[in-house]
C-alpha cells in the first residue's frame, strides 16, 4: 500500500511558519505510524523530529495528532486509519520547539502546582498501611494516566486560559487527595477551588475523548467538584454550631 | 561551567532513587536523555519482589529464603553476600515505597497483595496489576518534584571524563540546542540502564542502546559478567513487547501446537514458573523442533483464569493484545515468543556501587553489582534499581564530602568537550558515507544470529569479525541532515559507538566462558563448569584493546548445586 505523509514541519529558528511537507511510504506490512515516521526520518530525512521511546503505549512520549485525531503514534496502526493521505500534526496548543516537538513545560508546570504527592501523615509504619483493595479501586483509573498530555493540548480553556490547571493535572490532584493515605489538609487543595482549578472546566469532555489510556479525566474534575461542595457545606454547620 | 556535587545520569528508577537519596544539601541534578518518565523502567510490569509474608501460600517466607531463591536462579554465579544484602533490604524498601504513595495491589485484610514468579520458591511479588514499573516510576517522579529535584532533561552524555583515577565530571550534548557541554561533577552516578537495541527481538524501549555502559568501558572501567544477557520467555509476536511474567504468575500456560503444557517435559515441579532462562530455551527449542506455530511462536493461554481475573490483574496485558495483536486473551491465546529482556552485566561495581574510579558510581540495570549472576529472576530488577539506586546516593554523597577539586578540572573538560565537537565535524564535514541507521541494523543481524539464546564457538568467532569490520565501517559515518538540534542521527551515532563495544564485550565473555550457565547456553558447553568458571568475567579497554580477566565469586553459606525446577 502506498500512503503520503504529510508532515507538519517548523523549526522557529529557521522557518518563519509552519508547512507541510509530503513524504511517500510503502508498506505492505501492519506497522506503526512511529515505526512509519521513523523510517521516513531514517530514508528520506534525518532532519524529521519527534519524541519516542517504549513503543508500547506506556511512556507517553509519542502523542501527536493524526488525521485530525489525538493518539500516540506508537499504537496507531497506520493501516487502521482507511486512508491514502496521513496528515501528522505536533500537539496543539504547545509551542513547537522542533517538527513533531512540542514544549510540555507548561503541563508540567501545572503538575507540580498541584503538588502531586502523598501527604502522609506520622512515620513510615513498620508493616505499612492497611488499605482494602476496593479503595485502591477507586484511584485505579487515575493511576493509568501517563502523562502523554494528549488531555492538556485537546482541552479548550487550557487553550484560551494558560492559567488553568487542565484535565491531567486535576485528575492527579483528584488521585491523591482520594487516596486513603493522603492526609493533605482542605486549605491546601481547596486552592483549586477557582476558574483556573476545577471551576474552569467547560464540561465538554475533550479530555475524556483523547485519552490514550481511558483515565477520564473529566471524572477527576467532577469528583474535586462534588467533594469542595460537600467539604464547604461541612464547614458551614462546623461554624454554626 | 556547569558543576554539581552529585551527578545522576538517567532518569529511570535507579536514577531517581540515587538523586532522592543524595544528601540534600549537595547541589544534586538528574541529566536524562528523555524526559524522566520516558525512561524504560515505565515499562516494567509484573512486580517487585520483598519477603513480606502476605500471600496466604507465602506465610513462611523470609528474606534468607528470597536471597537463595536469588543465588539459586543466578546459577550461584550471584555474589552471595550481595544478594543477601539485597534481599534483606528488600522489605523495607518496600514499605518505603509504599509510604512515599506507589499504590500497590492489595489483599483481603488490607495487606500489599503478592503473587507467585519464575524460580520463587513462595510468592513474594508485589504489584499493582500489571502496571509496576508506572506506578513506581511516577511516584519517584513525584517524589523528586517534592524535593524539587534539578533535571536537566534530554541532555546525552557522550563521554565520562577521568583522570589519574578520579572522575571529573560529563561531556553532554545538548539535544535542544545542538551544543556540546561539559559538566564538572564531583560524583557521577550512572543509571542508564540496558542495551536491548543491540538485539533484534528485544522487549526494549526504543532508545535502550546501552550507551553508558559503553561510556563508562571507554573511560577504563571494567565490565563485569557481559555474557549474560536474559532473553525473557513471553514477548508478543512480532512485536515483542513485553507480556510480564506475572502472566504465568497469576495461572497462565505456555501450550505448543500439538495443544500440550510443554514444560512439564523440561521443569516439571515448577512448569511455567521456572526461571526465565529455562523458560525461554524451552519455548525456543519447541519452536525449532516444529512444535510452535509458524515456526516462530508458542501460546500463552489465559483463557482458563477467566475475564474478571484478567481485568483485575492484567489489564495492561489484555490492552497490549488488542493495541498490538488486534486479539483478546480472554477469548484468544496470546502468541509469543522469547526475547531479549535484561543485561545481567554491566559496569563492575562494588557492593556501595563504587566502581575503581575514584568518585565514579553505577545502579541499576547497567551496573553489574552482583545479585542476578547468570540468570536474573523476574520481580528483582525493580527491587535492585530501588535498593542499589538508593545505596549509591548515600554512598556518593559520603564520598564527595571529603573529596578534593582538583586544578585543571576546568581545561581537562573544556578539552575533552573541544575533542567531541572536532568529532562532529568531521562527521558533519563528509557529504557522503554509512548511515547509521543501516550499521545498526547490521549489528543487529549479528548479534541475532550469532550471540543469541543457543551459541557455539563458530558463531562466536564470527560474531566478533564481523563486528569489527563494523567497526571500521562505522568509521566512515555521517551525518546527512546538518542541523545539530534535537538530531535523532546524531544520538544514533553517538551511541553506536558504545553499541559495537558492547556487542563486542559480550561476544568475547561468550566465546571465552566454555561452560554452559544461567542465560549462557554454549551447544558445544552443555554443562556448568564450576571447578574452572565459578568465576566473574571483566573485560576492561587498555591501549584500546579488550582485556579480559576473572574474578572470584563471593560464597557465604549456599554451595553450588545442580539447579531443579
Amino acid at each position: 500500500m502506498d500512503y503520503t505523509f504529510r508532515i507538519l514541519r517548523y523549526d522557529p529558528l529557521k522557518d518563519e511558519h509552519p508547512f507541510f511537507q509530503d513524504y511517500s511510504f510503502r508498506t505492505e506490512e501492519k506497522i506503526s505510524v512511529l515505526e512509519a515516521l521513523m523510517d521516513i526520518r531514517n530514508e528520506q530525512d534525518c532532519t524529521l523530529a519527534f519524541r519516542y521511546s517504549c513503543r508500547e503505549a506506556i511512556c507517553g512520549s509519542c502523542g501527536i495528532v493524526i488525521n485530525g485525531k489525538f493518539d500516540l503514534a506508537c499504537r496507531t496502526m497506520v493501516d487502521s486509519l482507511k486512508s491514502p493521505v496521513i496528515i501528522i500534526e505536533p500537539l496543539p496548543n504547545l509551542e513547537i520547539q522542533k517538527d513533531l516537538m512540542v514544549n510540555m513545560e507548561p503541563f508540567f508546570e501545572a503538575l507540580r502546582k498541584i503538588e502531586p504527592y502523598l501527604f502522609s501523615e506520622g512515620e513510615m509504619l513498620e508493616k505499612g498501611y492497611r488499605i482494602e483493595d476496593r479503595e485502591m479501586d477507586k484511584i485505579f483509573q487515575y493511576i493509568n494516566c501517563i502523562l502523554c498530555g494528549c488531555c492538556y493540548s485537546a482541552c479548550p480553556v487550557a487553550s484560551r486560559d494558560e492559567r488553568y490547571l487542565g484535565p491531567a493535572a486535576l485528575a492527579k490532584l483528584f488521585r491523591y487527595v482520594r487516596d486513603p493515605r493522603d492526609k493533605r489538609p482542605f486549605s491546601n487543595w481547596s486552592k483549586i477551588n477557582t476558574e483556573s482549578g476545577v471551576w474552569g472546566c467547560d464540561t465538554v469532555f475533550k479530555c475524556n475523548e483523547v485519552c490514550p489510556k481511558e483515565v477520564r479525566p473529566a471524572d477527576g474534575i467532577e469528583a474535586l467538584r462534588r467533594k469542595l461542595v460537600v467539604e464547604k457545606i461541612k464547614r458551614i454547620f462546623r461554624l454554626k454550631r | 561551567m556547569l558543576s554539581q556535587d552529585i551527578l545522576v545520569v538517567g532518569g529511570g528508577l535507579a536514577g531517581l532513587a540515587a538523586a532522592l537519596a543524595s544528601d540534600p544539601r549537595l547541589k544534586v541534578a538528574v541529566i536524562s536523555k528523555v524526559h524522566p518518565l520516558r525512561s524504560h523502567s515505565v515499562a516494567a510490569q509484573g512486580g517487585i519482589n520483598a519477603a513480606l509474608g502476605n500471600n496466604p501460600d507465602g506465610l513462611d517466607d523470609t528474606w534468607e529464603k528470597h536471597a537463595f531463591d536469588t543465588i539459586k536462579g543466578s546459577d550461584y554465579l550471584a555474589d552471595q553476600d550481595i544478594a543477601e544484602l539485597m534481599c534483606e533490604k528488600a522489605v523495607s524498601a518496600i514499605y518505603e515505597l509504599e509510604y512515599l504513595g506507589v499504590p500497590f495491589s492489595r489483599f483481603p485484610g488490607g495487606v500489599i497483595a503478592q503473587r507467585p514468579f519464575g524460580g520463587a520458591g513462595f510468592p513474594r511479588t508485589c504489584y499493582a496489576a500489571d502496571r509496576t514499573g508506572l506506578v513506581i516510576l511516577h511516584t519517584l517522579y513525584e517524589q523528586s518534584i517534592k524535593k524539587q529535584v534539578k533535571f536537566y532533561n534530554e541532555w546525552l552524555v557522550t563521554k565520562l571524563v577521568v583522570k589519574d583515577g578520579q572522575c571529573l565530571g560529563v561531556v553532554v550534548y545538548d539535544l535542544a540546542t545542538g551544543d556540546i557541554i561539559p559538566v564538572r561533577a564531583r560524583a557521577v552516578i550512572f543509571a542508564t540502564g540496558g542495551y536491548g537495541r543491540v538485539y533484534q527481538r528485544t522487549t526494549n524501549a526504543f532508545i535502550n542502546h546501552g550507551s553508558g555502559i559503553g561510556i563508562a568501558y571507554k573511560a577504563g572501567i571494567p565490565l563485569k559478567d557481559m555474557e549474560f544477557v536474559q532473553f525473557h520467555p513471553t514477548s508478543l509476536y512480532d512485536t515483542n513487547i513485553l507480556i510480564t511474567e506475572g502472566a504465568r504468575g497469576e495461572g497462565g500456560y505456555l501450550v505448543n501446537n500439538k495443544g500440550k503444557r510443554f514444560m512439564e517435559d523440561y521443569a516439571s515441579s515448577a512448569m511455567e514458573l521456572a526461571p526465565r532462562d529455562i523458560v525461554a530455551r524451552s519455548i525456543q527449542t519447541e519452536i525449532n523442533n516444529g512444535n510452535g506455530f509458524e515456526d516462530q511462536y508458542v501460546h500463552l493461554d489465559l483463557r482458563h483464569l477467566g475475564e474478571k481475573k484478567i481485568m483485575k490483574r492484567l489489564p495492561g496485558i489484555r490492552e497490549i493484545c488488542i493495541n498490538f495483536a488486534g486479539i483478546d486473551p480472554i477469548k484468544t491465546p496470546i502468541p509469543i515468543q522469547p526475547a531479549q529482556h535484561y543485561s545481567m552485566g554491566g559496569i563492575d561495581v562494588n557492593a556501595q556501587c563504587a566502581s575503581i574510579v575514584d568518585g565514579f558510581y553505577a545502579a541499576g540495570e547497567c551496573a553489574c553489582v552482583s545479585i542476578h549472576g547468570a540468570n536474573r529472576l523476574g520481580g528483582n530488577s525493580l527491587l535492585d534499581t530501588v535498593v542499589f539506586g538508593k545505596i549509591a546516593g548515600e554512598e556518593a554523597s559520603d564520598a564527595v564530602k571529603g573529596s578534593k577539586k582538583s586544578q585543571d578540572e576546568e581545561r581537562i573538560l573544556l578539552d575533552e568537550a573541544l575533542g567531541m565537537k572536532k568529532r562532529i565535524d568531521e562527521w558533519k564535514k563528509k557529504d557522503s558515507g554509512e548511515k547509521v541507521h543501516r550499521l545498526l541494523n547490521r549489528l543487529k543481524v549479528i548479534m541475532s544470529e550469532k550471540v543469541d539464546m543457543f551459541r557455539n564457538k563458530k558463531d562466536l568467532s564470527e560474531a566478533l569479525e564481523k563486528i569489527s569490520e563494523l567497526r571500521e565501517d562505522y568509521g566512515r559515518v555521517h551525518i546527512s541532515g546538518k542541523c545539530l538540534r534535537y538530531s535523532q542521527e546524531l544520538v544514533n551515532i553517538i551511541e553506536f559507538d558504545s553499541m559495537l563495544d558492547l556487542a563486542e564485550v559480550i561476544a568475547l565473555g561468550a566465546l571465552n566462558r566454555e561452560e554452559t550457565r544461567g542465560s549462557h547456553f554454549r551447544v558445544d558447553f552443555t554443562d556448568r563448569n564450576d571447578k574452572d568458571w565459578l568465576k566473574h568475567t571483566l573485560v576492561a579497554l587498555k591501549d584500546g584493546k579488550s582485556h579480559i580477566s576473572y574474578k572470584d565469586v563471593n560464597i557465604t553459606k549456599y554451595e553450588p548445586k545442580a539447579r531443579k525446577y
